[in-house]
């Protein structure tokens, strides 16, 4: 339709050609990859980056820190007992002779492990209950909301602590513990969103076609919650940690010799103004998690949310 | 009320100064890819009394030229240039003292009557703190004035209905308010951004005429924004078309219609579907999409559709000039399309995508619908609901569908017809009457292997593409879904997607983009393409066209005609816009409160139409025309459609029909207490009609 119908044109430049190319739609901006776009308006958030390089740096000290010294965390130096940080143990040493470091290595894989491994589980569970039960509807739906809201207004954190103090602190037996009781909330805000998404257009024209309602719960539901689950999955990492903690703190989590950094902290909690370097590292370690997880949770939430206003601040010049 | 603040543009002799003057109105909002520029140097003058139609497609920057002018723009927005306001700036004045200006000087009428209202207060009250606001008046008073106003704008017995609560209105009457508010303080100028769009076409006319009556009233100048070119035809005295964010023709209303100059017009008006004429003459789609704002190239923005584009079109943008006669136009090319010695359609063959108009020899039957029922409860309170009465959603509804035809529902809101679409493709038992799919009555179908080989010979085509298309899934795999569903294996979709594709005249490289990369017209090819995977028999077709702009409709349009006959469908369209079902349909149904009241060939229908409701509704749709449109005359019905709770013994149609008000007792008693019954019309097979009075 754009060639020249006009036999009196006159001839044409041929600097003009690539100037009619560029002309064409091809190259509109909402092609540029919804990946790409997500990641440009995520990296505008320079919180959210110091969160991620504070979260890989976590990672990598989980990972490898234990090849920079020659204790790991069961020996015990009896020569060195509650030592300051110094040259022979970074970090200090407890009462048992403890090297501080090596068991803040360990004790953040742990934590880490347990904390990812819960919210990834959680979200998981919380996603096939909440969506499948709005899209499922009717009985079912009520059957499923009536489960949550009584699990929800039980109080977990009690039942969590009787349940894993009997199964006598396996951290494999914790990360199922922390699961089946952490799921309801997170359920609950998922089906309130998918009501809204059973009724759009492209789930009742998937309906049309006979596409059964696990593929469309799979497809075409849980997808289109991604920004939701993503930002719950590393807010559910900050919340594990805590509870996690808090539970080892209180004796009901990780047991001994295993170490997390819930029980560095309840250690380290007795003798805060006597040896202060006992609580200080794991707290430090549990705060800089903490903050790294919440910062990436809040930059993922403003750059997949369209309306933030964070999110776009830089599309202006 | 009207301030008459010297102008200082000089008047010219003996005319009235303007009230509203835009200049060299720039607008951009940022965005990912760069700032998008919505409007790029738009200005006007606006005399009083006078109406300013500002027509363009959807991203074309009509509604941001609005809300800039009413200072309404999102704080994020770039504003530049100049909004003369009876002399005075409004660009760059802050809130504050634009809320003094808002509502004084210039009122606005929205798109959407129920969100411009609030729901808490009552309408009297909103009217009365509108006219507080600007005016000293006691509460009283305010209040008389509000039912003056109300009483103004058609509203019956405005006093009683002042002290109720917008949802306690229907969507025209709720619209009526917005304009009496709009006009309360009498403002010199009136800005309406598609004040009918959202009504159906029967009230759509009521509300213009109001309009107009407020305007008179007043004497203000009014711009009215719309996509409606007949609406234009009707009601402007100027007319402004915008393409790409700038004007690129702004004439008299009666010199753009005569002799469209701009190529864009020319095509545009080539392109839009009427009701009316002897017959339908072919459509010309634009062909191509308009541009995106962002980082527009050089030279005139529509050279890439344009079929008469020079070299130097490419190169520069052209200005707004003068051309003897024919207003202002942005082409270089004006001057010969002027004259007449250059067709702006530069010969586009209307042959392209079509087929001839002649039926095929209609087949086996594919779908037949017989004495359909569907109801739904209508319950009050919240935590105990109670049925209080039944909605009769459709009501003895039947039809028959063969290979190779189309059937149209045609009927405005809340008439049944999406009703008995869904009811169609639930492919359960109805709750009355009788489905039969290809020879199958549904009811007794159980599920498995046959339940799902007849899924796959009905699909659908929904109404707004962006949203039946799964966001998250890239077109190739949209396609393949149904296939999967269906069981095919990975090889014969991915050939098939192909196919598909093709089929619909998308290219390879669209499969892997996602929804959102595409345009309107390219979605809605994708949703087709979707529904035909499966390569079913019967096409449910939901207001298929009513999302997309005229210019892409066109396309579709022609799609749509080329793939039944190519594949031998049936179509079963619903649609109010009755201009698109006589390009599409074989045969029509008009709907009425869950009712067919007339049943017939489309151009039978629309050459002769019987029943009173829909002589009134074709007369309803305003013809793209200004001479044509001013002198025809026109049956506006009074009212609108009552809800489906409770019907009347007899005609359903009586409370609003034209003829049983003219009617004699006799007939007027069977109106009343017997349901009409469909009458053949001799010496047309298939033309039917139910009513006593004709």
């Amino acid at each position: 339709m754009a060639t020249d119908a006009t036999p009196h044109a006159p001839s044409r430049p041929t600097s003009d050609a690539p100037a009619r190319t560029a002309a064409r739609p091809a190259p509109q901006p909402a092609e540029l990859g919804l990946g790409r776009l997500y990641l440009r308006r995520f990296v505008r958030n320079r919180p959210a980056v110091a969160g991620v390089v504070i979260f890989l740096l976590l990672v990598l000290f989980s990972a490898f820190g234990g090849r920079f010294t020659s204790y790991a965390y069961t020996d015990a130096d009896f020569t060195a007992l509650t030592r300051p940080p110094g040259a022979a143990h970074w970090f200090g040493t407890n009462q048992g002779g403890d090297d501080i470091y090596a068991c803040a290595v360990h004790g953040l894989q742990r934590s880490l492990v347990i904390a990812v491994s819960v919210s990834v589980l959680t979200i998981v569970v919380a996603a096939l209950v909440g969506a499948g039960a709005a899209y499922a509807g009717g009985r079912v739906e009520r059957a499923t909301l009536a489960l949550v809201h009584f699990l929800l207004i039980v109080p977990s954190f009690l039942v969590l602590a009787l349940v894993s103090h009997r199964l006598a602190g396996d951290w494999r037996v914790l990360i199922v513990v922390l699961t089946v009781f952490g799921w309801m909330p997170t359920a609950r805000v998922i089906w309130s969103v998918s009501t809204s998404l059973r009724e759009r257009d492209y789930v009742t024209a998937a309906r049309f076609m006979g596409v059964g309602p696990l593929r469309i719960v799979l497809r075409h539901i849980i997808p289109n919650l991604g920004s939701l689950l993503i930002v719950n999955l590393t807010l559910g990492v900050v919340t594990t940690v805590l509870s996690e903690t808090a539970l080892s703190f209180l004796g009901f989590g990780v047991q001994t010799p295993d170490v997390s950094l819930g029980t560095m902290l309840a250690d380290g909690a007795g003798t805060v103004t006597s040896a202060p370097w006992l609580f200080a590292f794991p707290a430090g370690l549990v705060v800089l998690l903490t903050v790294s997880m919440t910062l990436i949770g809040d930059g993922l939430r403003d750059a997949l949310d369209p309306t933030s206003v964070t999110g776009s601040a830089g599309g202006r010049r | 009320m009207t301030l008459a603040t010297p102008a200082p543009v000089p008047a010219a002799t003996g005319a009235p100064a303007p009230v509203l003057s835009v200049r060299d109105l720039r607008i951009s909002f940022p965005s990912e890819a760069g700032p998008v520029e919505a409007v790029r140097g738009v200005g006007f003058d606006l005399l009083p009394g006078r109406t300013l139609c500002i027509v363009g497609e959807s991203g074309s920057g009509k509604s941001a030229t609005a809300t800039g002018i009413m200072g309404l723009l999102p704080p994020s927005a770039d504003v530049g240039g100049q909004v003369l306001l009876e002399g005075r700036n409004l660009i760059g004045l802050d809130d504050r003292e634009l809320s003094r200006v808002r509502g004084r000087s210039i009122g606005m009428v929205f798109q959407d009557p129920l969100s411009a209202l609030t729901p808490i207060f009552s309408v009297g009250r909103q009217l009365s703190d509108a006219l507080r606001v600007h005016q000293d008046l006691t509460r009283r008073a305010a209040w008389e004035q509000a039912v003056e106003l109300l009483d103004l704008v058609g509203i019956p017995d405005p006093r009683g209905r002042a002290a109720a609560f917008p949802h306690e209105f229907s969507g025209g009457m709720r619209q009526r308010v917005v304009i009496a508010l709009a006009i309360a303080n009498r403002p010199s100028v009136l800005v309406a951004d598609e004040p009918t769009t959202a009504l159906d076409v029967t009230v759509q006319a009521q509300i213009l005429d109001v309009l107009r009556r407020a305007q008179r009233e007043t004497g203000a100048g009014l711009v009215l924004i719309t996509h409606d070119l007949g609406v234009v035809a009707g009601h402007a005295d100027d007319v402004a078309v915008m393409y790409a964010g700038r004007f690129v023709e702004h004439a008299g209303v009666e010199e753009l219609f005569r002799r469209p100059t701009m190529p864009y017009t020319a095509r545009l008006l080539a392109a839009v579907p009427t009701v009316d004429g002897g017959e339908r003459r072919p459509l010309v789609p634009i062909g191509g999409e308009p541009p995106s704002l962002v980082g527009l190239p050089a030279g005139c923005p529509f050279a890439s559709r344009c079929a008469v584009a020079l070299d130097a079109c490419r190169a520069d943008e052209p200005g707004l000039r003068e051309v003897g006669g024919h207003g202002r136009v942005a082409c270089l090319r004006a001057g010969e399309i002027a004259d007449g010695t250059l067709d702006p359609a530069g010969g586009a063959a209307p042959a392209d995508d079509r087929v001839p108009a002649a039926r095929a020899a209609a087949g086996e039957v594919v779908l037949r619908v017989e004495d359909l029922v569907k109801t739904f409860p209508v319950t009050k309170g919240a935590v105990l609901k109670r049925r209080i009465g039944t909605l009769h959603a459709v009501n003895g509804v039947g039809f028959e569908l063969r290979a190779g035809e189309t059937l149209g529902l045609v009927g405005e809101s809340g008439s049944g017809k999406t009703t008995t679409l869904m009811e169609i493709l639930r492919m359960r038992r109805p709750e009355g009457g009788r489905i039969e799919i290809a020879g199958t009555d549904v009811a007794t179908l159980a599920p498995g292997a046959r339940a799902r080989a007849l899924r796959q010979d009905v699909q659908i085509v929904m109404q707004d593409p962006l949203g039946a298309l799964d966001p998250r899934m890239p077109v190739s795999q949209l396609l393949a879904e149904p296939l999967r569903a269906a069981g095919r294996d990975r090889a014969s979709i991915r050939a098939r997607v192909r196919e598909l594709l093709a089929l619909v005249g998308l290219d390879d490289t669209a499969g892997a983009r996602f929804p959102a990369a595409l345009s309107g017209g390219q979605r809605q090819r994708v949703g087709i393409a979707r529904a035909l995977a499966t390569e079913p028999r019967l096409l449910a077709l939901d207001e298929p066209l009513s999302a997309l702009d005229v210019s892409v409709q066109a396309g579709v349009i022609n799609l749509l005609a080329r793939l039944k006959s190519e594949l031998g469908l049936a179509y079963l369209v619903v649609a109010h816009d009755l201009a698109v079902i006589r390009y599409v349909c074989d045969r029509i149904a008009v709907m009425y409160l869950g009712h067919i009241v007339e049943t017939g060939e489309t151009e039978a229908i629309f050459a002769d139409p019987r029943h009173p409701y829909t002589r009134a509704l074709l007369s309803a749709v305003p013809v793209p025309d200004p001479a044509r449109e001013r002198a025809r005359e026109r049956i506006v019905l009074e009212g609108e459609q009552p809800g489906a709770a409770r019907l009347p013994d007899g005609c359903v149609f009586a409370d609003r029909c034209p003829l049983y008000r003219r009617a004699d007792d006799t007939v007027r008693q069977r109106c009343r207490t017997r349901r009409p019954e469909p009458a053949l019309v001799p010496g047309r097979p298939g033309h039917q009609y139910a009513c006593h009075a004709v």
